[in-house]
């Protein structure tokens, strides 16, 4: 049971958020903090682009071995005394999880952040098997209240305001006396920290995601702020780390290389709070952490992205720099993508795991204005791989009749310079002569979408090829 | 699911145009893993040992922990008293069964001491690190009975002490002292890197400190 995606009406999704007073004002917040604080962070270390080169080859160099380094932290995992998990798809990978929890007849779970289980739409089908799952990542948590899902891959209720999530504490929260104050964001974070304590030490088994997996020592990695995955992973008699195939690396010192650019792309910080490695259950010895340890690797379409076009995207560490930086995503917010993955990545990254006939859009949204590259620590040619995917829609006549004969249209001129320029240059003077000296039109036929927000620039007069010949003569 | 495995295994093999069984990739893989090479380390951290404990008490101090410097191990009881009588806090902590904790004259002070793991019910802990990183003010806290990770995460108030001589430049460095403590390839149940009290920002994007985990971090820097 994979999550309902409403990727095929993203047209109609980014209306209705653009239109979203609460949802602008909380949006705000991206466009100012998280990218002024990657770009503080990123200054303040010299070697911050030369670390991105080095993330980008180590991530290479693991998708060219993949086979080999899963099969080495497999035999780690197993030497450590846990056990290792492989599901083809969401389905099989929930029958796993599902298995696990039955075996320890569990009646509560709680969860880190991680968004292969949001892949699963995990939580849906534990409750479905009478289990209780509570998210105990403060943003998750929030959504969760509101049975919603992320809209941001790191920040899951970025689309909030502080009045709303007042409102669902007080709707939720019954127990609490109604008078009390929740003004100040702190009282808040109090009484969620409070009453998830409370599920921290109840619960049977724990589920993380994992931020790396290291064949070296057959260790599982969670980047968290709070410090909710680790009370999820260590109370709890069972961990369990859901992980996809790529998120594989060598060695500890390829760790490194990756956190050094994970935080400063993610929230401008040198270093999330807590980086845990977790190998294996706890030790004879140990007075603390699980009895038992699983990881479970899911694979869902990634496997047949290895040597394609789209290859480039298994680099993708989840730090959601690409989606702070983008202007589609500034304006709509994550929910309007209507699955799982928002932003650029999500762009690229939703068409292989959903299909591009239901996703179709999401490749669309995007200016190519190309930030997402320029910021992506693992250096993801998102602009190009997002035309790979305009491309394919198009040869598989997955657009509406209207915008293929539009594009063929085009196409016609574009591959033809000397019917481009001939038509340009009657043209240009013609809308010229046509915005009668006002510069810009207020309306135009066929082109109502883009008049009905904005007014369209008028041509100078002369088309850009004259101008430059001119130019360059004089 | 074993048919899963090799249904996966199959599937990347066949993208890669691969069949898993060529010599010079295994020998690849085989001695990446074996020699973990290096790769960018920032010049921040390349400094002598007084320069790292600078550099590690400064970024500390940047992500709202608390650092106090103390000459020796026998001082360490005093400064936890000190920390917690001038936070208004009650004089008791708990910790694991690390021996040069054990080592040192707590029955000098009036703390009371409880042994072993947390079981949420204590305001203040306190361990002993593995190691400093003075890259980014990051201490390095390996699970066993001597350091439970428990008490690196209930409590309020996270009191951690590390040895000046264990304070490294980089985390390249922190993963040979755990090659050299735990041998190559292997572990400890959890290592914990921790930079910081814990924080979030998910409520209307106002960094808050003290999430889920301890709300004050205090390090005691020992020599």
């Amino acid at each position: 049971m994979s999550v309902h995606a409403t990727s095929p009406q993203f047209k109609a999704n980014a209306h209705e958020a653009l239109g979203d007073a609460q949802l602008q004002d909380a949006l705000s917040h991206v466009r100012s903090g998280f990218v002024v604080n990657r770009a503080a962070s990123a200054a303040l270390l010299p070697e911050f682009e030369a670390l991105r080169d080095s993330a980008r080859d180590i991530k290479n160099h693991t998708l060219a071995h993949l086979d080999l380094y899963l099969e080495a932290f497999e035999e780690k995992v197993k030497a450590a005394g846990g056990h290792v998990h492989f599901a083809r798809d969401v389905d099989e990978a929930n029958a796993i999880v599902i298995d696990i929890c039955k075996r320890h007849a569990a009646k509560s779970v709680t969860k880190g952040k991680s968004m292969i289980s949001e892949e699963m739409g995990l939580n849906h089908v534990l409750e479905a098997n009478g289990i209780k799952a509570v998210e105990t990542d403060l943003g998750e948590y929030i959504i969760q209240l509101r049975n919603e899902t992320p809209s941001h891959i790191i920040a899951p209720a970025v689309h909030l305001t502080q009045a709303q999530v007042e409102a669902d504490f007080r709707r939720v929260h019954q127990d609490l006396p109604q008078t009390r104050d929740l003004t100040e964001p702190t009282s808040l974070l109090s009484e969620a920290r409070a009453i998830l304590r409370e599920k921290f030490l109840a619960a049977d088994i724990g589920i993380t995601g994992a931020n790396f997996l290291v064949a070296e020592t057959g260790t599982s990695i969670i980047v968290t702020n709070e410090g909710n995955g680790d009370l999820t992973q260590t109370l709890p008699k069972v961990h369990i780390a859901l992980a996809s195939i790529e998120k594989l690396v060598p060695t500890l010192e390829d760790v490194a290389q990756l956190l050094r650019v994970l935080a400063r792309s993610a929230t401008g910080q040198d270093m999330s709070v807590y980086t845990t490695l977790s190998t294996g259950p706890r030790r004879p010895d140990d007075v603390d952490g699980p009895e038992e340890y699983h990881v479970v690797i899911l694979d869902n379409g990634r496997s047949s992205m290895l040597g394609g076009d789209f290859q480039d995207m298994l680099r993708c560490i989840r730090c959601g720099a690409c989606m702070n930086h983008c202007p589609v995503y500034q304006a709509v917010g994550g929910h309007a993508y209507g699955w799982v993955y928002p932003g650029p990545m999500g762009a690229v990254l939703t068409p292989t795991l959903i299909g591009v006939d239901k996703a179709g859009h999401l490749p669309n949204a995007s200016t190519f204005c190309g930030r997402c590259e320029s910021v992506c620590p693992v250096r993801i040619p998102l602009p190009k791989l997002m035309r790979f995917w305009r491309d394919r829609a198009f040869t598989r006549h997955l657009m509406p009749a209207p915008q293929r004969l539009g594009l063929a249209f085009w196409g016609a001129f574009a591959k033809r310079p000397w019917l481009y320029r001939l038509a340009t240059s009657f043209a240009m003077p013609m809308l010229a002569f046509l915005s009668r000296g006002k510069g810009r039109f207020t309306s135009l036929p066929l082109a109502k979408g883009w008049t009905a927000t904005r007014d369209f620039p008028a041509p100078q007069g002369a088309t850009f090829q004259a101008q430059w010949k001119q130019r360059r003569a004089a | 699911m074993s048919e899963a495995r090799q249904a996966i295994f199959a599937a990347i093999r066949r993208s890669l145009h691969v069949t898993g069984a060529e010599a010079p990739r295994r020998q690849i893989v085989t001695e990446r893993l074996e020699r973990a090479p290096k790769g960018i380390v920032p010049a921040r951290g390349q400094l002598d040992a007084e320069g790292r404990t600078a550099l590690f008490k400064a970024q500390a101090e940047r992500v709202s922990a608390t650092v106090a410097r103390v000459p020796a191990a026998t001082d360490v009881p005093g400064e936890v008293a000190r920390y917690l009588r001038d936070n208004n806090l009650p004089a008791s902590v708990r910790m694991g069964a690390d021996p040069r904790l054990a080592a040192m004259p707590w029955a000098q002070t009036a703390l009371e001491i409880g042994q072993g793991r947390s079981y949420g019910k204590d305001l203040s802990s306190v361990s002993h690190a593995a190691a400093g990183v003075a890259e980014t003010g990051t201490l390095v806290m390996t699970s066993g009975p001597d350091n439970p990770t428990t008490l690196n995460f209930l409590a309020d108030n996270h009191i951690v002490v590390v040895e000046a001589q264990d304070i490294l430049g980089d985390y390249e460095s922190v993963w040979r002292k755990l090659r050299g403590s735990f041998g190559k390839g292997l572990m400890p149940r959890t290592v914990n890197l921790i930079t910081g009290p814990s924080r979030s920002a998910d409520i209307a994007h106002t960094l808050l400190l003290g999430a889920h985990g301890p709300r004050n971090l205090h390090i005691v820097i020992v020599g």
